[in-house]
């Protein structure tokens, strides 16, 4: 911590101290602590910034207020067990890093998911993206000063979390995906329920364009804002719909598609312009193609098994563990101490919402994994924080940082 | 050397052709391609398989620790290009006894933050890394938590 400042006040000239630990680098220049408990840091992030007047000088983000050792604790669970962390990362996308890591286990593992079990995933993790998309363009308005969208965000966003609660019981902390497949056989009923809401979102997404888009405050504040150079962001890791906005056509469901989204058609929407209000165009778009992909899945779902037809990996049904000894000695034996994965190691990476999502995963051929990485977006993307602000208004810190869409949970595990 | 079953991979070939001693092995396991290089040259190897081999994209930088096997730690990068639409996983095997390796920096900026939580977290000190202080945890914090003789649960005495 600083001792120069307490966050979120104004921080004059200290004599005698020095730029590591806060006090300005200049006679003229003076220290902000925005955060870690700003309203606009969505979380506990800090930053440090150095001002001129109003020009931002320096910038020094400062993590790691919501690290709670996620890798450290992943060592000590069964595989599956482990599941239940992923949500707790980026609490926003909990679906997506269910599949990730997920798909980097199944990959370890050899096995072979059943089609409705696949479409199942992309249709909720497609839903995934809407949900954390409208967080973002809810929040994101409302720092920059639009109150309304955020009301109308979350209307939406309310339908989206009672669709996860009737699959999985759970709003936010799903765990929905398990190795193998899905938790819970999909509810009766969640076709109408799935159609209802995607029937009417396309109209609301409308909604949100006729507050914003062409909305002059809206402009004023956006474009032109938060420019980063194309080549400035492939060397920092930056990745997601930043670098689409930035006029890079890449996306990890198209470049090297997992659980079957070769199957579905869409597309990746980019801008060349580059700069916040072209993020937001992309993230609305993609909340479109969302549209297109869960259409896609009501319409095609195929029937069928929802988890894989592995014994040693997958829970047996309920009525089975029952009536049949090899059934309940499988059960025993996963409950009690899990499955053995073969040893080896895998990087899965998959598109979450806000980029790149990475799950290394080492085994030691044991029932727990020897060492999880998750290289997960917000962590990249956060490193061109100071890039991205040096040199322009403190004003348009807050629609800056607003449009790499972080979540602080992501970022420090 | 370089495993005969990698000869069609021309990423492996390169990085051979530019320096055979720096590669000192490789494997395609799962369809994911690892070379293993000299702790000593990876960031001439780095900055040839970016600038000559466009891997323009260092995904991440993390490490695992193999105590108390020795050398102890690996230190693992995944490299990406866009243009070839491919991944890469690079690894070094450094000693437990005083773990350091050249930092990658010089090549992708974007390695900064990730070289400084595997020296926060692992203890493994990056050299000529420009800003090398912890990340996740206070400065005055003791150990290295992801280091496997570091206890998972318990109270400090």
């Amino acid at each position: 911590m600083s001792e120069t400042g307490i966050p979120g006040q104004l921080t004059a000239e200290i004599e005698g101290e020095q730029a590591e630990t806060g006090a300005p680098s200049g006679p003229r220049r003076m220290v902000l602590n925005m955060g870690p408990q700003h309203p606009s840091t969505h979380g506990v992030l800090r930053l440090k910034v150095e001002l001129d007047g109003e020009n931002i000088m320096k910038c020094d983000p400062d993590i790691g207020y919501l690290h709670t050792g996620i890798e450290k604790e992943f060592e000590v669970k069964t595989y599956q067990q482990a599941v239940t962390l992923t949500d707790r990362v980026d609490y926003l996308a909990p679906l997506s890093n269910n599949l990730g890591y997920c798909l980097a286990v199944e990959k370890l593992l050899g096995l072979e998911i059943p089609p409705q079990a696949q479409w199942m995933r992309v249709m909720l993790t497609e839903l995934t993206r809407l949900n954390s998309h409208l967080v973002w363009l809810g929040t994101h308005a409302l720092d920059i000063g639009a109150m309304s969208v955020f009301l109308y965000c979350f209307r939406e966003r309310e339908d989206i979390l009672r669709i996860f609660e009737m699959f999985s019981g759970q709003r936010m902390m799903t765990s929905y995906f398990r190795i193998g497949g899905l938790a819970l056989e999909p509810p009766r009923g969640w076709q109408q329920r799935v159609k209802k809401f995607i029937g009417v979102f396309p109209n609301r997404v409308d909604e949100y364009e006729d507050l914003l888009t062409n909305n002059p405050i809206w402009i004023g504040r956006t474009q032109g804002v938060g420019a980063i150079p194309l080549e400035d962001m492939l060397d920092l890791g930056v990745t997601g719909p930043m670098l689409r906005a930035a006029g890079l056509k890449t996306d990890a469901r198209k470049d090297a598609p997992y659980t079957s989204y070769d199957q579905f058609d869409f597309e990746v929407p980019t801008r060349t312009e580059n700069d916040v209000y072209a993020r937001y165009q992309v993230r609305i778009e993609e909340m479109r193609q969302s549209v297109r992909i869960v259409n896609q899945a009501l319409e095609g779902m195929p029937v069928g098994p929802w988890k894989a037809d592995a014994p040693h990996v997958v829970l047996p049904d309920r009525e089975k563990m029952k009536t049949q000894m090899e059934a309940l000695i499988y059960h025993f034996k996963i409950v009690t101490e899990g499955f053995r994965v073969p040893e080896g190691e895998v990087y899965q990476v998959i598109e979450s919402p806000r980029g790149e999502l990475g799950f290394y995963v080492v085994s030691d051929g044991t029932s727990h994994p020897y060492r999880i990485h998750m290289r997960t977006p917000s962590f990249g993307n956060l490193q061109a924080t100071s890039k991205m602000v040096v040199g322009t208004l403190i004003a348009d810190l807050i629609a800056s940082i607003g449009s790499m869409d972080f979540v602080l949970g992501d970022t420090d595990r | 050397m370089l495993p005969e079953n990698l000869r069609d991979q021309a990423v492996a070939l390169a990085a051979e052709e530019f320096d055979s001693e720096a590669l000192e092995g490789g494997k395609l396991d799962r369809g994911e391609l690892t070379l293993w290089i000299a702790a000593s040259k990876i960031a001439s190897v780095c900055g040839f398989l970016k600038y000559d081999q466009k891997f323009v994209r260092l995904s991440s930088v993390t490490a695992v620790d193999r105590y108390p096997a020795e050398p102890r730690f690996e230190v693992v990068y995944h490299l990406h290009s866009v243009e070839r639409n491919q991944r890469l996983r690079l690894k070094c095997r450094i000693s437990g006894a005083e773990p350091e390796i050249e930092s990658v920096t010089p090549v992708w900026r974007g390695a900064n933050w990730y070289e400084r939580e595997v020296f926060d977290l692992f203890g493994i000190r990056f050299l000529k890394h420009p800003d090398l202080r912890r990340i996740m945890l206070p400065d005055e914090w003791e150990g290295h938590p992801l280091r496997k003789d570091y206890p998972v649960t318990g109270s400090r005495v």
